[in-house]
């Protein structure tokens, strides 16, 4: 009972993680209507920001979280600039090839900076731990700290989209690009807004991915993307709850199948339930068929 | 009303559109005086909601001239335009389903600054008491006539000089075509000029000052309503004889 609360609980924190970047994946397709691949390296770009912040420059472990948020945010940005926005009227499979090139493009940028060897993260959240049954349950900081921070940014997003102007017209423009227009709305600047908090978001999601998973090479952010990509069509691909209850999900699942299942086949598990659920549900969970009214 | 000595709130001036390949809109001319009614005739397909679309900024003529107001307004994009004072009420109403009456008019006033946005709301309100009851329901919900409402209180938010609606007759029952066109008058009545897209021709044409005719991407006819709602061409073509 304890051993299964014990992989609930990293269940939880991992699947955290996987809702935090599924975020980042749900904001740019329900509003630019393009899969970003490039997402889950931003991830492993962030989580290298903060260790070279860290282990380089000294700083503590929140400033180095702010420095890698802020690179993040910058890179977000100048990708859908440079690599998306000339592509806005193009076919969506020149959109989606090129998200993958973007995806090597900084994986390989990042394999000759900081080379293939795999760094170890530093511990950075060391405040302490919560010890349960004697002892026998221990939950780590930083696995509290992962659900705290995936609760607080699920509550932060959903109080921006609902009472904020420039968060109503995401979702205007997520709904019907030029109706958006014709309100007035700045479709590009809004893009440009998406990418920049998704990217902040996979940041934060780096930085608590390799706190948990310590070890950091260039490749770190691809399976953590896909499967985070997963966690997002699995709640329904454009929704903000979706994201976070697909993560959710996957992460228990992925951490429970691993435990009680076969180590090996953890993750095919996380794939394969996706497929029974599309199979039920092709929008996903919490995803709508599209219709419309004439 | 052509005699008119100040310039023309909108002037558009033998634009083309194309989509791709295809040759849309063919040179076509017109002008919208201020505090008018004009309003474009034709058939499906004759190019009214790509013109409408053209002025408004969605799409940019290949060539040709629009000014609003005394400015050219071509290539500014769709976005700028509406700052200027020129509401477009698209056709099929696309007003946001998933998002609250009450939002959808907010994003019609997103434009216009903080404060002076209660005083709008309570103006459309004022002329659509529906909305008001229906003001946190989700914009899915509403029937089509309450949306047609609510797009046209949406467009209204911007406060526009020139409010452009493009079908908003389409899949009414009749009492709320009627409706509709009474609304239409009372907002010309309150000092907005409008142009108005129909193919219901026979309503458009009797709220309006002037008309044009569109036939395949050109202008046909044009004249005061009342000529071209007597004329021969028009009545065997669009008005069942």
């Amino acid at each position: 009972m304890v051993s299964f609360l014990r992989f609930f609980i990293n269940g939880i924190s991992l699947g955290s993680v996987y809702a935090i970047i599924a975020l980042g994946y749900t904001m740019v397709y329900g509003i630019a209507k393009m899969l970003n691949f490039a997402h889950g390296d931003v991830i492993m770009v962030g989580a290298y920001i903060a260790f070279c912040a860290m282990s380089y420059l000294n700083l503590p472990p929140l400033l180095a979280v702010l420095c890698a948020m802020v690179v993040c945010t910058c890179l977000g940005v100048v990708i859908e600039g440079l690599a998306y926005r000339p592509l806005r009227q193009a076919a969506k499979l020149a959109v989606l090839i090129t998200a993958i090139g973007v995806s090597y493009l900084l994986q390989n940028t990042a394999l000759l900076i900081w080379s293939s060897n795999p760094k170890v993260f530093p511990s950075v959240f060391n405040v302490g731990q919560i010890r349960l049954f004697d002892g026998n349950l221990v939950i780590s900081s930083e696995t509290i700290l992962t659900i705290v921070a995936n609760i607080v940014i699920m509550i932060a997003l959903t109080l921006f989209t609902s009472r904020t102007k420039m968060g109503k017209a995401m979702r205007a423009v997520s709904e019907d690009r030029g109706a958006a227009e014709l309100m007035g709305i700045n479709v590009n600047r809004t893009i440009s807004l998406t990418f920049a908090i998704g990217s902040a978001l996979a940041a934060i999601a780096g930085v608590l991915l390799c706190s948990s998973y310590p070890t950091l090479q260039p490749t770190t952010g691809s399976m953590p993307g896909i499967k985070a990509f997963t966690a997002a069509v699995f709640g329904g691909i454009g929704s903000i709850p979706g994201a976070m209850i697909g993560g959710l999900l996957l992460g228990i699942i992925e951490i429970l199948g691993k435990a009680y299942i076969s180590t090996e086949l953890g993750d095919a598990l996380v794939f394969a339930v996706l497929i029974v659920v599309l199979l039920f549900k092709p929008a996903g969970l919490l995803g709508k068929p599209i219709r419309e009214k004439v | 009303m052509n005699t008119n000595s100040k310039a023309p709130l909108l002037k558009v001036d033998d634009i083309h559109v194309y989509y791709g390949s295809i040759h849309a809109i063919k040179g076509i001319s017109f002008e919208v005086n201020e505090g008018e009614i004009v309003t474009l005739i034709g058939a499906n397909g004759a190019g009214k909601s790509t013109t409408l679309n053209t002025v408004s900024g969605l799409l940019k003529p290949r060539l040709g001239m629009i000014s609003f107001n005394g400015e050219s307004i071509v290539g500014m994009g769709a976005s700028r335009i509406v700052a200027k004072g020129m509401a477009l009420c698209p056709e099929g109403r696309r007003v946001f389903q998933q998002m609250t009456v009450r939002e959808n008019l907010e994003m019609g006033g997103f434009t216009r600054p903080a404060d002076e946005i209660p005083a709008s709301l309570e103006d459309v309100f004022k002329r659509f008491p529906r909305l008001k009851e229906r003001e946190k329901q989700v914009a899915g919900t509403l029937s089509g006539g309450e949306q047609q409402m609510l797009a046209m209180g949406r467009a209204l938010m911007s406060k526009p000089k020139l409010l452009m609606l493009d079908e908003p007759s389409m899949g009414l029952a009749p009492i709320l075509v009627e409706q509709i066109f009474d609304i239409i008058k009372e907002l010309h009545g309150a000092g907005v000029t409008i142009l108005l897209v129909e193919q219901n021709a026979q309503m458009a044409l009797s709220i309006a000052d002037r008309a044009y005719v569109l036939g395949t991407g050109k202008i046909t006819i044009s004249g005061n309503a009342a000529d071209v709602l007597a004329d021969d061409r028009v009545r065997a073509a669009y008005l069942g004889g």
